[in-house]
Formats: structure tokens, C-alpha cells, sequence
């Protein structure tokens, strides 16, 4: 029957595997970043800015005694710098719903759970690359490290596990966003959560009223943290934990945002 | 008799307070196309969407290909291919990495990704720009690569949601073409559109919906029939001829002729289509009478559309504010 040669080509697709899908998504995210000059320019330039405006403008004004406030900030710049380029997830997330190309990949075979897995796997790397920038340039501003080898690699890498959970964040507020300006425009809730924290600088220097929230909010507890493996000693970052404290206090914050935004991210995916 | 490629029945889905699919039915056959036709926020792309297992129906059931949409969606998936009203291709990308990284997802392995992507591409006419940025292409192009990139899964059920608006004519015919060509190769389609002739052009079966319901289907010559009948159609060369058309073209007709002196224009109602419209041609060379134009004129889906809506079917003419956006409910 002529019916059947027609439609012998027409097998069931096998769809991909949750590894494959993951890295084809992931691939794509960071072809499309590397291949978008806007992109990598105003990312980079808005974290420089940002950086050369505390260290030289703010900075002159700030002493903390201890340590030089260069060694101070910079470590707050590398943990913040991953929650700034993140807000790139929820505007590209944003955006693939808005031109229609989750709604192609929710419509392929494949787990949806490793197609957000991938994006966020994407971006991370996307992440990694704008922190080792925001360290390059602090290096060039006279950041030196006072601990050693060992714990600035720990530093960074914490910054990349606390960044991957806080990624999710971003999905999720894409996937509720109807394009990309309003995703930008609500990733700005960030920034008062950098300021309000010990990023920049002490909590104890920040009104008595912000101090409760100052104190223990991520943004802090991961700055302290990788502050006080840069500086080596906590004591130094005018903190009265150990390092292994904020490490581990990182770590829980990670898990409990991740716990929160995974599950919630796959079922804004499921919606309608 | 193969089961129905598509089986709707009683599909309900609201956004809010806005019924978008109101209790619709709609059984498409395998080795045709099946047209949804409607105005804007009529409901076509949600019933696709939910073909397409992007929206779950609060009520009624879904097969697609004999497999329960609400229970198995993963394996419908696994048999559709949707195209979007938008093209939904990644613009950094070359066409072709495009569709490489479609192939990869419907589980191909890498050569075979190579070797599908590479196959779609010629077989869409798109070898030439395949290794240029989708960034550098022009809608009609996005919209072909958009279609090659649902086609590298080889699916069996494609689902296209109107899928030529906005484009020009050149590229709908292009675009039309490469449809036509995956039907003859055994693709069952399922297209949405609010343009009555591409209907006309492409579709077996047209469903017509309206407010998330569908109010007639058939065969596109079946429901013309319903709107009415063949008009034979004279344009007068000059227009003091009128009353004399009007004489000739009475007797010939099934009706009484309408006149448009606007246009010069006689329109009679013709019973015996092309035999009115032989008899026609001999009356006014009889008389003599010289005329611009005759022509015998079928009734236009948009005459069926008008009959069964009561309302204008083109985006902009519809002013239909009480409904949903076309794409609501997208996540």
C-alpha cells in the first residue's frame, strides 16, 4: 500500500536523554551569550563600573583598619558579581518564552527537568566567566589575596555552588515574566539584597534597623565566606565565625534556596 | 478505517474568566490536512498548544494517534511536531546549528543530526544561507527553517499554527509548497489560520471555531456550498450599458441580478455554474453589449465564514475585545 512507504518514515522519535538534552540547552545558552556582543559588553562593563566606583570613588572614604578596603571589597564583588550576571538567566529565559522557543522545546520528547537543568548549567558557565573577570579586575585595582592558593580556589568555587542554586531564582522569575524588559526591570529587586549585606561593606556600620536582616541573609553569609578564605583568617574580615562557619552557613543557604526554587521552577515549566 | 490522527471531544480550557476552548470536538483523519479556521482569540492556538501537550484541558479527552494526551503526553510528543506562530529558532545560531540541535533533541545521534539537518535543508531550499546567522534572515526564511526544524524529527502529526502570517505572498507560496510536499510524503497536518484561501489551498477538512467551539466543518467545496451559491459577475465597459446587462443577465440567472453602479458592476446568482455562465457569454454577444470582465464567482470561504459567524473574520476587522489574546496561557 502506497500509504505505508509514506509513512514508514515517520517512526516514533526516541528523544534525547536527560545528559544530551541538558547539554545541547546548556550549549546553546552560551553560544548565544559569546555570539551576542551586547550582551558580553554590558555585562562586563556594568560590573567594572560598578567595582571601579566602590574602589575609587566610595573607597577613599571607608577605612577599615585591619585590612586595606581593596581586600575587603573585592571578595564581595566576586560573590556578588555571580548574583549580577545571573539576572542574565531570567532575561534570557524571559525571552526564549517570549519568541516562542520554550514552547518548541517543551513540545520535543526529552525530560523537561534537563531542559532546565541546561539553561541553568549554561548559564552558570556563563556566571564563571563574568567572576573570573570581576577577580582580574580586582587584582588590577591592587586586590591581593591573604590566605592561600588553596582557599582562593575554594572561594571561587563556593561562589559557583552558591550561584548555580541562585540560578533557579532566576528561572523561575523568567519563566513568570512575560519578556525580557520585565524580567530585567524585576531582577532589580537584587540590588537593595547586595546593598543591604556585607558585600560592600561591614554590617555593623549599616543602621541598627537593617542590621537583624543585614546579618544573616545569603548575600552576607556567602561575602563573609569568601572573604574570609581570601583574607585567611576571619578575624581579619571583622568576623567573630570561623571561615568553616560562613563556608558551611553558604552551603545551607544554597540548599534551601535550591529546594525552593528547583521544584518551583519545573512546575512554572509544567504550567497550563 | 485507521483511527483518527487527532480525537477531541468535549475540550474545555479557560484563562481567567475566558473561555478558550468552550466544549470543543474536532476528529482529524490521517493522510489529510486539517484546517483550523477562526478569528483572532477564537481558540485555534490553544487547541493546538494543547495538541501539542503545552496546556492541559480542564475537561474533556485527547487522543492524539490513539494515545491519551492528559495520560501518556510524553509519548505524543514523541510522534508531533509543533511550529509556532512565532519562529521559534534560536537568531545567534546558523540555520543549521539550529537544526542540529532539534535532531539531537528528538534523540538522533550526532551523524545523524549532521545528516537530517542537512537533508531538511535541501529539501527546503535553504542549503545557500544554512551556514548564516538565522539573525540575517528574512521572515519568510525564519519560517522555513521554523518548519525544517519540527521535520528533522521526522514526526508523524505536525501542528502549525498559522504558520504564513505576516508573511508576503512569494514566501506563503514557498511556504505552502514545502507543506504540500510533506503530505504527499505521508505527514498528517494540523495548521490553524485566520486566512480563508490558504484554508482553501491546503486543507481537506476545515473546521471553522468561534468562541472555543467549532460551528461547522467539512470539505472546503462543502462548506461553500452552505454559504451560498456560484454568482456570475459582469463589469459593464460603460456604464449607461447597465440597464441592458441587467435585461440580458435576468433570464440566464437563478435570481434577481444586483446592480452596482459604483463599480459597473452585474451580479446574478447562477444555478448551472459554468453552463449560466456559457448562456451568459451568448446573451451579451447577442445584444452586443461590450464589458470589462465576466466571470463566474464561487462563493469565498470568507462568504461561508461571514454566513456562519455573523461577523468579519480578518484580524482588525473582528473587534472582539471580550476575548483572550491569541497566545494566552503561553508559560
Amino acid at each position: 500500500m502506497i500509504v505505508d512507504a509514506g509513512t514508514a518514515a515517520h517512526t516514533q522519535a526516541p528523544g534525547a536523554s536527560a545528559a544530551v538534552t541538558a547539554a545541547q540547552v546548556a550549549a546553546r545558552t552560551v553560544r548565544k551569550y559569546m555570539r551576542s556582543p551586547q550582551l558580553l559588553v554590558s555585562s562586563m562593563v556594568g560590573g567594572a563600573v560598578f567595582l571601579l566606583l566602590f574602589r575609587f570613588i566610595f573607597g577613599g572614604a571607608i577605612h577599615l583598619g585591619a585590612v586595606p578596603y581593596v581586600d575587603f571589597l573585592i571578595p564581595g564583588m566576586v560573590a556578588t558579581s555571580v548574583l549580577i550576571t545571573g539576572t542574565g538567566a531570567a532575561v534570557g529565559v524571559a525571552e526564549d518564552g517570549d519568541q516562542g522557543l520554550l514552547d518548541r522545546l517543551r513540545s520535543l520528547p526529552v525530560p523537561r527537568i534537563a531542559l532546565l537543568t541546561g539553561r541553568a548549567l549554561g548559564d552558570l558557565a556563563i556566571v564563571a566567566w563574568g567572576t573570573a573577570v570581576t577577580v582580574a579586575l580586582g587584582f588590577a585595582v591592587g586586590f591581593r589575596p591573604h590566605g592561600s592558593v588553596a582557599e582562593a580556589l575554594l572561594a571561587f568555587g563556593l561562589c559557583l555552588v552558591c550561584g548555580f542554586a541562585f540560578l533557579w531564582m532566576y528561572v523561575c522569575l523568567g519563566l513568570v515574566s512575560a519578556n525580557a524588559q520585565a524580567a530585567q526591570s524585576t531582577s532589580m529587586f537584587i540590588y537593595p539584597v547586595i546593598f543591604v549585606s556585607s558585600a560592600y561593606v561591614p554590617v555593623g556600620t549599616l543602621p541598627g534597623w537593617m542590621r537583624p536582616v543585614a546579618e544573616y541573609q545569603p548575600v552576607t553569609v556567602v561575602s563573609n565566606a569568601v572573604r574570609s578564605l581570601a583574607l585567611g583568617d576571619p578575624a581579619l574580615a571583622g568576623l567573630a565565625h570561623t571561615t568553616g562557619y560562613w563556608v558551611v552557613l553558604s552551603l545551607v543557604w544554597s540548599a534551601g534556596i535550591a529546594a525552593v526554587f528547583v521544584p518551583l521552577a519545573v512546575a512554572l515549566y509544567r504550567r497550563s | 478505517m485507521a483511527e483518527p490522527i487527532i480525537e477531541a471531544d468535549g475540550l474545555v480550557r479557560r484563562f481567567g474568566k475566558v473561555e478558550a476552548l468552550a466544549g470543543l470536538d474536532l476528529t482529524a483523519h490521517s493522510g489529510q490536512v486539517t484546517a483550523v479556521l477562526g478569528p483572532n482569540g477564537a481558540g485555534k492556538t490553544t487547541f493546538v498548544r494543547t495538541v501539542a501537550t503545552l496546556v492541559r484541558p480542564e475537561a474533556g479527552r485527547l487522543r492524539v494517534a490513539g494515545v491519551d494526551a492528559a495520560r501518556h503526553p510524553g509519548r505524543v510528543r514523541q510522534i508531533i511536531g509543533l511550529a509556532g506562530q512565532y519562529a521559534a529558532v534560536e537568531p545567534t545560531m546558523t540555520g543549521r546549528e539550529n537544526l542540529r540541535m532539534v535532531a539531537r533533541l528528538y534523540g538522533r545521534s550526532r551523524r545523524q543530526a549532521a545528516g537530517g539537518a542537512q537533508e531538511v535543508l535541501a529539501r527546503l531550499g535553504l542549503e545557500d544561507v544554512a551556514d548564516r546567522r538565522v539573525a540575517t534572515y528574512s521572515g519568510g526564511l525564519r519560517r522555513r527553517l521554523d518548519l525544517g526544524a519540527t521535520l528533522v524529527g521526522a514526526p508523524r502529526l505536525l501542528l502549525l499554527d498559522e504558520p504564513t502570517t505576516g508573511l508576503d505572498p512569494r514566501s506563503r507560496n514557498h511556504l505552502w509548497d514545502a507543506i504540500r510536499d510533506l503530505v504527499a510524503r505521508g505527514t498528517d497536518v494540523l495548521l490553524t489560520t485566520q486566512y480563508l484561501d490558504e484554508a482553501d489551498q491546503l486543507a481537506h477538512q476545515v473546521a471553522i471555531i468561534d468562541h472555543g467551539r467549532v460551528i461547522a466543518h467539512g470539505r472546503p467545496a462543502e462548506l461553500k456550498a452552505r454559504a451560498g451559491r456560484d454568482m456570475i459577475e459582469v463589469r459593464a465597459r460603460h456604464p449607461a450599458d447597465l440597464p441592458a446587462l441587467v435585461r440580458a443577465l435576468a433570464p440566464v440567472g437563478a435570481g434577481e441580478p444586483r446592480v452596482d453602479a459604483g463599480t459597473g458592476r452585474v451580479a446574478v446568482p447562477a444555478a448551472g455554474g459554468p453552463r449560466a455562465l456559457t448562456a451568459a457569454v451568448r446573451a451579451l454577444g447577442d445584444l452586443g453589449l461590450a464589458v470589462d470582465d465576466i466571470a463566474l464567482r464561487r462563493p469565498t470561504l470568507d462568504e461561508v465564514f461571514l454566513t456562519l459567524t455573523g461577523g468579519p473574520s480578518r484580524p482588525g476587522g473582528g473587534d472582539r475585545p471580550e476575548h483572550a489574546p491569541e497566545h494566552a496561557g503561553r508559560a
